[in-house]
């Protein structure tokens, strides 16, 4: 299960409709309960980052925006748990490209759809080629 | 000595820290003196062919070493080596 925060669910949304007609993506911090795909998360904080691919079709983190949050993360007694990006013409489901470049098992991968007027939110589990969606539930803050 | 940190998906082969310190004048030099001391990070930072694998990011404090001198890289003393996996994907 991944607990979203709501600054950080909003945040996300934001990031991603800003990033139109391009993918948008970023990063998320929080804790989490262990390594393994049944373990649950709480992503407290959004670190919005460029897409350097600047693509409506792939994205790549900036990895100085990476590197930022990663210290920011850490200074707050935190770690990246995760890694949120959209869509903007297909599901919310991890594409082929999506699960053979997911680079950490012990990551929630947050996908975001804005095919249809709401968007939609979901998150997954990748551990060596494998794809398990994840519940998400908002956080009261 | 240097401090290396390690990204989440690579600590299991480093018995689980988030950070370790490695000796070593380059960057490369420090992840084969890590390599060494954790087999099951072979193949993970740099390659068979001895180049900076294509799916990790690694920085000397806040500068990317792919901008620098590579793997040659100077590190000193305090210096603060960061690995981070290079994070990317699609809708296609």
């Amino acid at each position: 299960m991944l607990r979203l925060g709501r600054t950080a669910y909003a945040e996300i949304l934001a990031h991603c409709w800003a990033g139109l007609p391009l993918e948008a993506c970023g990063l998320l911090g929080g804790t989490t309960t262990g390594p393994a795909a049944t373990d649950d998360a709480d992503a407290t904080i959004c670190y919005p980052t460029a897409n350097l691919a600047e693509s409506a079709r792939v994205y790549t983190v900036d990895p100085k925006g990476h590197l930022r949050a990663d210290r920011d993360a850490e200074r707050r007694g935190l770690t990246l748990i995760g890694v949120f990006h959209s869509h903007t013409h297909t599901a919310a489901y991890p594409s082929p490209t999506d699960v053979a470049q997911a680079p950490d098992p012990t990551w929630h991968y947050v996908l975001v759809s804005l095919a249809d007027d709401a968007p939609v939110v979901r998150s997954y589990r990748i551990v060596e080629g494998n794809i398990a969606e994840e519940s998400v539930v908002l956080l009261s803050r | 000595m240097p401090e290396v940190r390690i990204p989440t998906m690579l600590r299991p082969a480093v018995g689980g820290a988030a950070t370790v310190e490695a000796d070593g004048a380059t960057v490369g030099e420090i992840v084969g003196q890590l390599v060494a001391r954790y087999p099951d990070l072979a193949g993970q930072v740099v390659t068979e062919d001895g180049t900076l694998h294509r799916f990790v990011n690694v920085y000397v404090n806040d500068d990317d070493i792919r901008y620098l001198s590579k793997l040659d890289t100077k590190v000193g003393e305090g210096d603060t080596v960061s690995i981070l996996p290079a994070v990317a994907g699609g809708a296609v």
